[in-house]
């Protein structure tokens, strides 16, 4: 139990992303309203932008942004300064996600309009009719 | 022009022809059709040009805006990215004729908000096809997907269903790329290809690099439907507008593939891949085999000639990932040639599918009675594009089969020569009972009755599918001089056919 505990202690953002991901991942395949699936979508991708923006961290590192002249006379101590390279990408990530998340919720409410339930169970009865 | 720039040209013209098709569009629609024409005219000259240039003078790399790489994005033009770039444009060049008309019969005052989302997707592809960069190559795995499920949410039916639930679906596999993408980058502290490539064989983290890797596959699997994670496929592919449907089904699973042979030889080395995990690639061949059966037993229980197509369609996925994982040069030869003349026989089956469906409205099996006497041009093309899928030589699906069973029988895999062989069967006969129906049955007087029915479909979509069927004769002679000249110089170092 010990070493399982320092373990999990030690690498807390890896388990925290883990266990968002698994639930976002559950109320994709398990959930049976439409909005629910998009909702564990959503927890979804955000566990993968949290797991991107905790490997940029540094222990003590401050916040990347550095006076010009500054750094270009002595330059920069990498360790001084979080990563800012993974927070970037995830802008990147996140304005994709939010596309997904307009375009799904724009077709959700065509759903709607067409068969007046978003229970995949309804749906696919009346479908069945 | 200057030659070194051109393929930049080729992915920017159908980009800046969505925002002028979307402009210009609400005008007057008549603007639509030359805007999209001339600029995918374009860009296939433009990749025939590149292709051209690259046999010619070799492989380079491209910087965008002079950032240099590692930290810049770079673009590679090698000999398989040019010729995937010239298949990419040369298609969609193709269907986008047949889609004007079918867009203007299905989706009449939308026609520009169709278009648009179809350049940007055609500029999706073309990028995902050129880029050489890791994050990037995800971003544009978005773009070509958001803009796919706007697409296929525009047909009639249930499409708005089986776009939310591709939605879900293409999430996971892009957000499972996304997670390997992170890993690498834990790994490396890069996001360039080439600069992975280079540092990850110094590393020890077997683990880490397997899970990155398990990761990247697992994501590229979901995204081009392999059994048995194509759930999402059929559904989708077969309820899009037939215009999307006409370039979505060729291209998607095909460019999704040219991305697993990039990551699995570009970003990891063909060491790594097929003897780092003993067993792993023998399991994967295995796996292919087994979903090459099922999706062609799946195939047999269609009574919709698109649906059918579809399933088809997921048993080439197998066939592509099996000849890859077949771990030797004629393997490998194999899966590039039948992803050359995969995409061109599923562009000619879907055409016709969309001409056929212009005039009768419907691709059920009982309302094809007779199809032979109305459309004999259209069916003579359908015809053409089923034996490819068969497999009957002269033929470009015969020389890439022959080569995927080479490569099984050179590999040991006698389960994949054996599923290859039964799927053969079992498209000849999903083809022939078509085939059977179309020409022996004669009209139903259901049928009869409607005037619409009379009648080969309008210029603009017979002749991408007379092209694209002249194409499949003229690939499969041409196999040779192909294989020869450029998909030998695509292979990866060490593994010559």
């Amino acid at each position: 139990m010990e070493p399982l505990l320092s373990e999990i202690v030690a690498k807390y953002n890896y388990w925290i992303y883990v266990v968002l991901m698994m639930i976002g991942f559950y109320a994709m395949i398990g959930k049976r309203n439409l909005v629910k699936k998009l909702l564990g979508m959503n927890i979804f991708q955000t566990a993968i932008i949290l797991f991107y923006v905790s490997i940029g961290g540094k222990r003590g590192g401050g916040i990347p942004i550095v006076d010009k002249h500054a750094a270009m006379l002595h330059g920069v101590d990498a360790t001084t300064v979080v990563n800012p390279l993974p927070h970037v990408l995830m802008l990147t990530a996140i304005v994709v996600s939010v596309s997904v998340t307009g375009v799904a919720l724009a077709i959700l409410i065509r759903i709607y309009r067409k068969y007046d339930t978003l229970e995949e169970d309804e749906i696919l009865e009346k479908i069945g009719r | 022009m200057n030659t070194p720039n051109l393929h930049l040209y080729v992915l920017a013209a159908p980009l800046l022809t969505a925002f002028a098709v979307n402009l210009l569009g609400r005008v007057s629609r008549t603007w639509i059709g030359p805007l999209v024409l001339g600029a995918l005219t374009f860009s296939a000259g433009g990749a025939l040009m590149t292709l051209l240039h690259v046999l010619r003078e070799g492989a380079f790399r491209y910087t965008i805006g002079n950032w240099q790489p590692p930290l810049g994005i770079e673009l590679v033009v090698d000999p398989l990215s040019a010729l995937m770039l010239l298949l990419v444009s040369a298609v969609a060049l193709l269907a986008t004729s047949s889609a004007l008309k079918s867009v203007a019969h299905e989706l009449p005052g939308r026609e520009h908000l169709f278009f648009t989302l179809y350049m940007i997707l055609i500029a999706g592809l073309l990028g995902l096809v050129l880029t050489g960069d890791a994050f990037n190559l995800y971003v544009l795995l978005e773009i070509t997907a958001i803009t796919t499920y706007g697409l296929i949410a525009m047909g009639s039916g249930r499409a708005a269903l089986s776009s939310f639930n591709y939605i879900i679906m293409g999430s996971i596999g892009a957000c499972f790329y996304l997670l390997g993408v992170g890993y690498l980058y834990i790994l490396t502290g890069t996001l360039n290809m080439a600069d992975i490539a280079q540092i990850l064989p110094g590393l020890d983290a077997p683990a880490a690099i397997a899970t990155a890797f398990a990761f990247l596959m697992v994501g590229l699997w979901v995204k081009m439907g392999l059994f048995p994670l194509h759930v999402w496929l059929p559904n989708a592919y077969s309820q899009a507008p037939t215009g999307a449907g006409a370039m979505i089904a060729p291209l998607m699973t095909k460019v999704t593939i040219y991305l697993m042979i990039r990551v699995m030889f570009s970003i990891f080395s063909p060491d790594y891949t097929f003897l780092a995990h003993a067993g792993i690639q023998a399991g994967i061949v295995w796996a292919a085999s087994l979903a090459i059966m099922c999706a062609s037993g799946l195939a047999l229980a269609q009574r919709n000639l698109r649906r059918m197509l579809t399933y088809i369609l997921v048993a080439e996925v197998a066939y592509m990932v099996g000849g890859v994982w077949l771990a030797n040069g004629t393997g490998i030869t194999g899966a590039i040639l039948h992803i050359v003349s995969d995409a061109m026989m599923t562009l000619c089956l879907f055409l016709a599918a969309a001409a056929i469906i212009y005039r009768t409205g419907s691709l059920e099996f009982d309302r094809l009675n007779g199809l032979y006497r109305r459309m004999p041009v259209t069916m003579a093309a359908f015809t053409v594009g089923a034996f490819s899928m068969i497999g009957v030589p002269p033929t470009c699906g015969f020389f890439s089969k022959w080569y995927l069973i080479l490569g099984a029988v050179r590999a040991g895999h006698p389960e994949f020569v054996t599923a290859l062989l039964i799927s053969s069967l079992i498209n000849a006969v999903l083809f022939f009972r078509i085939i059977e129906l179309a020409y022996f049955q004669p009209a139903s007087d259901l049928s009869r009755s409607e005037p619409q029915q009379a009648g080969e479909a309008p210029l603009l979509m017979l002749s991408p599918l007379l092209l694209s069927a002249v194409a499949l004769v003229a690939i499969g002679l041409g196999s040779g001089p192909l294989i020869e000249n450029i998909i030998r110089l695509a292979m990866p170092p060490g593994f010559a056919p």
